[in-house]
Order: structure tokens, then C-alpha cells, then sequence
């Protein structure tokens, strides 16, 4: 292995004296990143290879622990404390037309500017990356007083022409703008103004766009790609969603534990992997279902339902007597989940959805005027609202709940065992010798080994916690499992066995599901109706396939098109998003509404309704 | 971006990633890492196999690595372990007195003379006429040997359960044992350090104790209850929060009747301490609540249909008592300190009661400092004792998240 790679490189050397215009703008040989030190430390980045050309978009993927990361911070030397690059050469040729210099041997003060001049790099949350007590102005012209010879009022207007460029509505205003005072999506553009501000070379985008809303995700990669093609830059994208790779990429380097599992053209990698690995990983990317038969109807015999649900939160006063106004978080919303089906309720984060199921759940008392109805197995209709004490209780017994974070949902002090029995403990059901049976019995439906019973929740990684989670649920038998964003914060390939997992229980332990998800794709699988909701209001719902085959509403459509997948063949389609992604105001008719003049839900099919003027 | 164009440039490459292994007759720059890849081993295996413990564990592992804060917790744990059984280890009773010894100066102990081990020589004091100071001159021509484990002087006493004459050092035969000198009544400071600690050690644990009590109690309230409960505990801490510790501090102890014993004393300045103490604690108590509140697994148990007494019992308690254990350590150096200031300006602990403030109390003048620096003796117990509970406190409190 080791005389091979010296072949190649010398290979690679003789051709680069040959051919000066090929040279590639980056080229990284055996980079090695470690934790800790020589003796004891962990080699978490070991022999990687890969070099990207002038104007080219390179994806590093991989999922956590995968090193991709810590690959694009090692080449800009800003690893976290207690790493250090521990072997390899990165030699970078910036446009100034100097000899390839290699950035990891680099001088501290020639690094600095590097980085930031030639090499700026976008980071995954924008608001913990922009300083609060500075306009945004401040810091963008931060950056190009540092390095350029611009000074005065030419550092104003260059600052004023990026912000025309990334998209920003009317630049003068966001100069003056604070960060708090931007949505995500505006703060993120204003993160890639300052990293393109100085006409570097490349730009290494850590998940730019993870922590955004999929339309608002769709948007920005539009605008990263655009801005790529008019200024000749060079894009190393960290990322773990092969959707945005389909959409993004030229070339793709695969990581996994802190090695290239496989490099090639985003061609190659997408429809021809050879990698196992790489394999897997495709197969784990949600998609939206294609040519299903079409299901028509409404819900026949309905398990567990809300009817005239609203809650508003009281505003917070911003002063002394000023009164702020109150936020309506979920209005009017009326849903049913049925049998031994599948309710999925999907929109993107402020839209209300999670407040459903704690209304629904009565984690917090809905507004007055709100039913609230749950029919169990044996034929006895409970009105949740009015339920207390003992009977609450019960019925807490027949729903559970999943929550998003694995990590948090777990008490850190309890071992399995004890997390697994405390349903049965907190209902007084069976004695000691059941409980335990019945933990070994759940930990082998989930998956896992009951051998791990005696072990605490941190030993475990992500995807193993929340099977845990899902056995904790599954304790009391319920009929119904509330799941709120149970695998979005998951890996992808863990995420599709978490998903196969509950259907697989679901079908089972004959269970319902009302599934809380901030991603279409995630629950095409899964669910047989689908709610989608945008700012506190169900815009449109019907039987899945219906909806995904045919949908109506323009939020729905700008839903289905911000999604990316991994399929060169379906790219996002930024004009449909344009549509519906925006504000109600925006939609065109007869969809549209402002404030709190909103139409009534029409039925457009037999099951399958729609928010519009009739 | 991707398309036909693209593999061409690719192909004429040469500085394409070729080779590797299993890329038979794939396009150049395709390349496949040969390593295995198997999905179900993921499914079992331990993600931190370092983390499969008892959060107990982990702290008491992580809290191992900071050897200073073990060291000052042993010192510690010695020193609290010594206290009951402080009179075996004095050679004097803490009230002997000795008029021959007034303002004796720390004695001379050889370890090998005259073939003895650890000898004293008996001491002569006279007055020095011009100055009017003590003056001792030892006779060295007579090496008395020290006594080992055996009965002398005036009976201590064991926790109240008996009293014995019994010690470990007794003071050699016709001479004396002075080890960092006498005081102004002749009285051996080595023995009153070690007595003084009892009390000045304990004021600090039953004053935490209460301002722990106090402080769980309402910051706890405040927390899980919220609402104008938690205003009114809120308000009120800021209101002690706005006093000046000392001048309360002096007031409340010139209240305590003069008549009172030693030991009512000693347990009215715990409590004034203690009462004043809370309001740290109660904070740290109510934010834990209101952030554990918030924690998924606390709404797990919630919606599971757990009593609050469970909830708080078996979910939220385990998870902040560490914590509260830590700011109560970092606390008794305060009440340790506030004791030792209240007792030197007179106004804590009173006579026959030994302390070490008591005991500075003594040493509240320029003569001391001058002619009798033995005298400030016990600052260095209250400095290594306050240091101590500050090493431990920090290295509990680092020891407390260990799952990063």
C-alpha cells in the first residue's frame, strides 16, 4: 500500500511539471488528524486523499464520527483544542500565481492570511457564527479591511455589491442590520457575503445548510451554486445528505471513520457506487415515492383525534407596560389518526407542529373550545380534555411518546434496565421477576442485545438510544405511539433502520402513529395520511400517496420540491419553491391570506383537502 | 454540473486518484476503498464503551485525575476524622495553664541526643528587668526523652462519652512541651490549634447544613412551582443579596444573650451563618429545576403518567445533587472564615470555648506580631483548611459533567 501511494505520487509529480494548467487548486495527500497526544491520542483522520480543480464543487460525505468535518477544518488549521494534524501535505495554488504552498506547514502569520483572503470557509449555524454586538456591515468589512488595500468608503460599497449579490433585499439596510434581526435563511447569506467578500479561491462550506428550513435550504444551495459560477470559485462542501450532493456536486469523496471509503464523479458515486458502504448509504436516503397506487378516502375508523385545537401563548412584554401581542401557535387544527394507521403531520419549525401533540397528549392545556378524543381498543370514547387524575393516568398508559433528541430523552443516572421498568413501576403492573422479563423481551424487539440492560444510556450511540427510547414507549402495550421527529437527529443510514423498525413494530403490535417531521421524504414511507402545516394552520391533508402524487397547495409543492434527493434525475425545483415557500401573503390565488382571514379547508378528492378560497 | 463533459475532464487527469483496490474496470478517478464494511456490526457494538458506568463512576473517575483536589480532599477527610479524638492527640488540656510558660516561644526538640529519640529540654523563665519581657534559657545539659502513649495531665473528653487522661505525646518528666509556644496564660497552642478545630471545622458543616436545607427547599418551590412563589423567593434573595454580610453578621451576634453557654453560642452562630448562606444555594437549586424541567426524559416521565413526587424524586434530584454538593463545598469556606472574623472582633464564640478566631483574637495587637508571631499560629490551619475546601469544591465541580 505504502509503495503504490509512492508510485502514484510520483506519477502525479512529473505530471504536474508537464502540465502547469491542470495543476489542481487544492491537493491534499495522506492528511492525518489526531486527538490528543503521540502516545495515548486517536487517529480520527487517517490517509486522506483528494484534490479539487479551479471552480470545481467537491463534497466530502459522511455521517457523524466520519472525520469530514475535522477534514475541512484541519486544511484552514482551525481544529479544536487538543487536535492536531498529525501527517499529510495540503498544497493549495492561490490565483496570485505562486508556487503550490502546503497549508499545513504554513507560518502562522502566512495562515491568517489564507484564511478568510484565499480560503474562507461557512459554518453550520449561522447565528452562533456572527458576533451579536456587531452589524453585519461591521464584520463583513471587518474582513475586507484585513485583506485588501481597500479603505473609506470603497470597503462600504464593495460590502454593499456582495450583499446585492447573495441575494440580500435591499443591501444598505442589512449593512446597518444586527444579526438577531435577520431569519436564518438572511443570516446565512450574510455568513456566505462574508466569505466571498474578499474573492477567495475556495470557500469550505461545513453543512451550510443543516440547520435551515428545506425550502430556505433550497434557496441557499440555488444561491452557493449561482455565486460559484459567476466568481470561479472552488467549493469543498462537508455535508452528510446525498440529496444535496446530487444537486451540488461535481466530485464526492465518502468518509467513514475517519477514512475515504470511495472518491469519484457525483455520476459514479450516485449510480454506480462500488463501495458497500456507499451503497448503503443511498439506499438509507428517504425518497419521495414514485407511481404508488393512489389511495382515495378520509379516515374510517379513527383511533385518536383533535377537533377545533388552538393554543396562543401570552407575548412576552418587551417593557414596561407595552404588552407584546400574542402568538397563536396552532389555530383551529382538526386531525384524526386512524387504526392501526399512520398520521403524519409535517411542516417546518414554527409551524406548530410539536404543539400539537403536547396539546393532544395534554403536556399543556390547549385553548378553551378544544376536543380532544381518544377510543382505545376496547370501544370506550374518552374525552382527553376533561381527563385527571387516575384517568389520566390510564390514558397516559395507552399513548406514548418518542421524542427528537436521543440524548436528552434518557436520564443520565438511570441504567437501561431502570429506564426500561419505570413504566411498569409508575402503573404497578407485574411484579419484579416481569418487569425484568419483559425489559429482556422489548430490548429484543428493538434489536438490541439484553445483555446491554445492565449498562448506562451513554455508552450507546444515537441510533441505539432512541431503539431504547422506543422500548421505553412500547413497556405499558400502548395503542398509540406519538413519534416527534424521532430520527432528525439521526444519521441517515440509521435514520432508515429507525424508520423500518417502527413500521415493522407498528404492524406488529397492530399500533398507530401520529408522526411529527420537519421532512416530506422522512415519512413518505411511513405514514398512509399526511398533514401539512405552515404557520399554525393544516394548509392541505389527504391519504400520502394522493398528496405526494397530486398535491394542490403551493406550500405543499414548494415542500416537495425543496427536498433533495439523491437522484440526478429529480433536482430541486427552485421555481416551484419560489411559489410556496413564503409567507401566506405571497401565495398566489386562490390560496392566499393574510393575518387571520384564512379559508376553509375544500375537499379536492374523497380524504384529500386543501386551504383555499372555494 | 455533472454530465458527459465532466468524466472527460476527469479522464485526462492525471492527477486523478487512481488505483486502490476492487476498481477493476471502473472509469479513472473512481476509486474504492477495499475495506470490509458490514452493517450489522454497527447494530451491537458500544459507541463509548469508556461511558458504560454509573454517573457515580465517572465523577469519582474524573475527579481521581485532579490530584490536587484529592490531596485536599485526604487533608480534609483527616482533619474531620481527627476532631473527635483531638484531645489524644494534645499533650495538654486546651485550658492548662502554666504561669511559668506565659508567652513561652515554640521549644527546641532534637531527634537523637544521649541516645534518646525526640528529647525537650527543661525550660527556666525569668523576667528580663530592662525590657520587661520573659526571657527562657534552656538547659541543654539535660535532655529529657518525650513520653509516648500514655496518661498525663487534665482528662479529655470523648465526644461526652467519657473522659480519659490518655495521649499520644505527654510532655517529658519535670519539663514542658511547647511546640509552637504558649500563650498569654501559659496555655499550649499546639493543643488549642487542635481543639479550636472542632468547633471552627463543625460551624462550617451545620451551617451548610441549614443554608442547604433553607436553600432546597424554597429554590426548589420556587423552581418546580414558578409563578409568584417564585417571585417571592426571587425578591427576597435579592433583598439578603443587597445586605452587607458583616455588619448583619455583627448585628445578630451582639443579640445572642450574654448569659448563654459556649455551646448555645457556638450553635446560634452556625445558624446566624447558615441564614445568611442560603440564598447561593437556593438560586442553584431553583435554575437546576427550571432547566431539568425542560429535559425530555423529565417530560418522558411526565407523560408517563409518574407522580411529581417520583419526578422530582427519581429523575430530577439525582441529576443536581452533584451539583448542589459542589456549591456547598465551595460555602463552608465562607462560614469557616465568618466564624474565625466574628470570634477575632469578639462578637462569636466567648471564652472558655476554643477557636481558632478565638485564639487570634489574642493576637489582635501590634505585640503580637512584633514579639510573639507564635501567637498568629492558627492563621495557617484556616488558610490551608479554606484552600483545601476550594481545591475540592473546584475539582468536584469539573468532575460533575463527565460525559465529554
Amino acid at each position: 500500500m505504502a509503495s503504490d501511494r509512492a508510485m502514484r505520487t510520483e506519477t502525479r509529480a512529473s505530471g504536474r511539471a508537464e502540465d502547469g494548467a491542470s495543476t489542481p487548486l487544492l491537493d491534499v495527500r495522506g492528511l492525518g488528524v489526531r486527538f490528543g497526544d503521540r502516545r495515548t491520542g486517536m487517529e480520527v483522520v487517517s490517509g486522506v486523499d483528494f484534490h479539487l480543480m479551479r471552480g470545481e464543487t467537491l463534497a466530502i460525505v459522511g455521517e457523524s464520527g466520519s472525520g469530514k468535518t475535522v477534514s475541512g477544518k484541519a486544511l484552514l488549521r482551525i481544529l479544536p483544542k487538543g487536535a492536531s494534524v498529525s501527517a499529510g501535505t495540503a498544497m493549495f495554488a492561490g490565483r496570485d500565481g505562486r508556487p503550490p504552498r502546503d497549508l499545513l506547514a504554513l507560518s502562522r502569520s502566512d495562515m491568517r492570511a489564507v484564511r478568510g483572503g484565499s480560503i474562507s470557509m461557512i459554518f453550520q449555524e449561522p447565528m452562533s457564527s456572527l458576533s451579536p454586538l456587531h452589524t453585519i456591515g461591521d464584520q463583513t468589512a471587518e474582513a475586507v479591511r484585513l485583506h485588501t488595500d481597500l479603505r473609506g468608503a470603497a470597503v462600504r460599497d464593495r460590502c454593499l455589491e456582495v450583499f446585492d449579490q447573495v441575494g440580500f433585499p435591499d443591501p444598505a439596510r442589512a449593512y446597518d442590520a444586527y444579526p438577531f434581526e435577520l431569519s436564518g435563511g438572511l443570516r446565512q447569506r450574510a455568513m456566505i457575503a462574508m466569505a466571498l467578500v474578499c474573492g477567495p479561491d475556495l470557500m469550505i462550506a461545513d453543512e451550510p445548510t443543516t440547520a435551515l428550513d428545506v425550502t430556505t435550504q433550497a434557496q441557499v444551495l440555488d444561491l452557493i451554486k449561482r455565486l460559484q459560477k459567476d466568481m470561479g470559485l472552488a467549493v469543498i462542501l462537508v455535508t452528510h445528505d446525498l440529496g444535496v450532493v446530487a444537486n451540488m456536486a461535481d466530485r464526492v469523496v465518502v468518509m467513514r471513520k475517519g477514512r475515504v471509503v470511495e472518491t469519484g464523479t457525483t455520476e459514479d458515486i450516485l449510480e454506480r457506487p462500488g463501495h458497500g458502504y456507499t451503497r448503503a448509504l443511498i439506499a438509507a436516503a428517504p425518497e419521495l415515492p414514485v407511481g404508488k397506487p393512489v389511495h382515495h378516502g378520509g379516515v374510517p375508523d379513527p383511533i385518536f383525534w383533535a377537533r377545533n385545537l388552538s393554543k396562543t401563548y401570552a407575548g412576552r412584554r418587551s417593557g414596561i407596560g407595552a404588552a407584546a401581542p400574542e402568538i397563536k401557535a396552532v389555530r383551529n387544527v382538526e386531525l384524526a389518526v386512524g387504526r392501526g394507521e399512520t398520521m403524519a403531520v409535517v411542516g417546518e419549525s414554527g409551524s406548530g407542529k410539536s404543539t400539537i401533540a403536547k396539546l393532544m397528549l395534554r403536556a399543556e392545556e390547549p385553548d378553551a373550545g378544544a376536543e380532544v378524543g381518544f377510543k382505545g381498543a376496547d370501544g370506550e370514547v374518552l374525552d382527553v380534555t376533561a381527563l385527571s387524575g387516575a384517568a389520566l393516568k390510564a390514558f397516559r398508559a395507552r399513548v406514548q411518546i418518542v421524542f427528537q433528541d436521543p440524548y436528552a430523552s434518557l436520564s443520565p443516572r438511570m441504567a437501561v434496565m431502570d429506564i426500561l421498568t419505570e413504566p411498569l413501576r409508575v402503573h404497578g403492573k407485574g411484579g419484579d421477576r416481569e418487569r425484568r422479563e419483559r425489559a429482556a423481551e422489548m430490548m429484543r424487539k428493538v434489536g438490541l442485545s439484553p445483555e446491554h440492560l445492565s449498562r448506562f444510556p451513554h455508552a450507546f450511540s444515537g441510533g441505539q438510544r432512541q431503539r431504547i427510547s422506543i422500548a421505553r414507549a412500547l413497556m405499558l402495550e400502548p395503542e398509540l405511539l406519538v413519534c416527534d421527529e424521532p430520527t432528525s437527529a439521526l444519521d441517515v443510514s440509521v435514520q432508515a433502520q429507525v424508520l423500518a423498525l417502527l413500521k415493522e413494530l407498528r404492524d406488529e403490535m397492530g399500533l398507530s402513529y401520529l408522526f411529527i417531521s420537519h421532512d416530506l421524504t422522512v415519512v413518505a414511507d411511513l405514514a398512509d395520511r399526511v398533514a401539512v402545516m405552515r404557520r399554525g394552520r393544516i394548509v392541505e391533508e389527504g391519504p400520502a400517496t394522493l398528496l405526494f402524487e397530486n398535491p394542490q397547495h403551493p406550500y405543499t409543492r414548494a415542500l416537495i420540491a425543496a427536498s433533495p434527493e439523491p437522484d440526478l434525475s429529480r433536482r430541486l425545483d427552485l421555481a416551484a419553491v419560489a411559489r410556496g415557500a413564503g409567507e401566506p401573503e405571497t401565495w398566489p390565488e386562490p390560496f392566499a391570506y393574510s393575518g387571520d382571514q384564512a379559508p376553509g379547508l375544500v375537499e379536492v378528492a374523497p380524504g384529500h383537502f386543501v386551504r383555499c378560497a372555494a | 454540473m455533472t454530465g458527459g463533459d465532466d468524466s472527460d475532464r476527469q479522464a485526462g487527469d492525471p492527477h486523478a486518484l487512481g488505483g486502490g483496490g476492487g476498481d477493476l474496470g471502473r472509469r479513472p478517478g473512481h476509486w474504492i476503498s477495499d475495506e470490509p464494511w458490514d452493517a450489522e456490526t454497527d447494530l451491537q457494538a458500544l459507541d463509548r464503551k469508556d461511558l458504560d458506568a454509573s454517573t457515580t463512576t465517572l465523577i469519582w473517575r474524573r475527579f481521581k485525575r485532579n490530584k490536587l483536589a484529592v490531596l485536599s480532599g485526604l487533608f480534609l477527610l483527616i482533619m474531620y476524622l481527627m476532631l473527635p479524638v483531638a484531645g489524644f492527640f494534645a499533650p495538654y488540656h486546651p485550658q492548662a495553664r502554666n504561669t511559668d510558660a506565659i508567652y513561652a516561644p515554640p521549644q527546641e526538640i532534637d531527634i537523637f541526643t544521649a541516645g534518646h529519640f525526640l528529647v525537650t529540654y527543661p525550660t527556666v523563665s525569668e523576667i528580663d528587668m530592662a525590657t520587661f519581657q520573659p526571657k527562657f534559657t534552656a538547659d541543654y545539659d539535660d535532655p529529657r526523652p518525650l513520653r509516648w502513649l500514655t496518661s498525663c495531665g487534665d482528662p479529655w473528653s470523648f465526644l461526652g462519652l467519657g473522659e480519659t487522661a490518655f495521649r499520644l505525646i505527654c510532655p517529658p518528666e519535670g519539663s514542658d512541651l511547647y511546640l509552637i509556644g504558649a500563650d498569654r496564660l501559659g496555655r499550649d497552642i499546639f493543643s488549642r490549634l487542635l481543639h479550636g478545630a472542632q468547633l471552627s471545622l463543625t460551624v462550617g458543616l451545620i451551617g451548610v447544613t441549614i443554608s442547604f436545607g433553607i436553600g432546597m427547599v424554597l429554590g426548589g418551590f420556587a423552581g418546580y412551582f414558578g409563578g409568584w412563589l417564585d417571585a417571592a423567593v426571587q425578591r427576597s434573595i435579592e433583598i439578603i443579596r443587597s445586605m452587607p454580610e458583616l455588619p448583619i453578621w455583627l448585628a445578630l451576634s451582639a443579640a445572642i444573650p450574654a448569659n448563654w453557654g459556649p455551646v448555645a453560642v457556638f450553635f446560634m452562630i452556625s445558624v446566624i451563618l447558615g441564614l445568611l448562606d442560603w440564598p447561593g444555594l437556593a438560586r442553584a437549586v431553583r435554575s437546576k429545576f427550571l432547566s431539568l424541567r425542560e429535559e425530555d426524559y423529565v417530560r418522558a416521565a411526565e407523560l408517563m403518567g409518574a407522580s411529581t413526587t417520583r419526578i422530582v424524586g427519581s429523575h430530577m434530584m439525582p441529576n443536581f445533587m452533584s451539583h448542589l454538593v459542589a456549591s456547598a463545598t465551595l460555602s463552608i469556606p465562607t462560614m469557616i472564615l465568618g466564624e474565625t472574623a466574628l470570634s477575632l472582633l469578639g462578637l462569636g464564640l466567648r471564652p472558655p470555648a476554643v477557636s481558632w478566631g478565638l485564639m487570634l483574637n489574642d493576637a489582635l495587637d501590634l505585640t503580637a506580631v512584633e514579639i510573639y508571631p507564635w501567637l498568629l499560629a492558627p492563621m495557617i490551619p484556616v488558610i490551608l483548611v479554606v484552600l483545601a475546601f476550594n481545591f475540592l469544591g473546584d475539582g468536584l465541580r469539573d468532575a460533575l459533567d463527565p460525559y465529554s
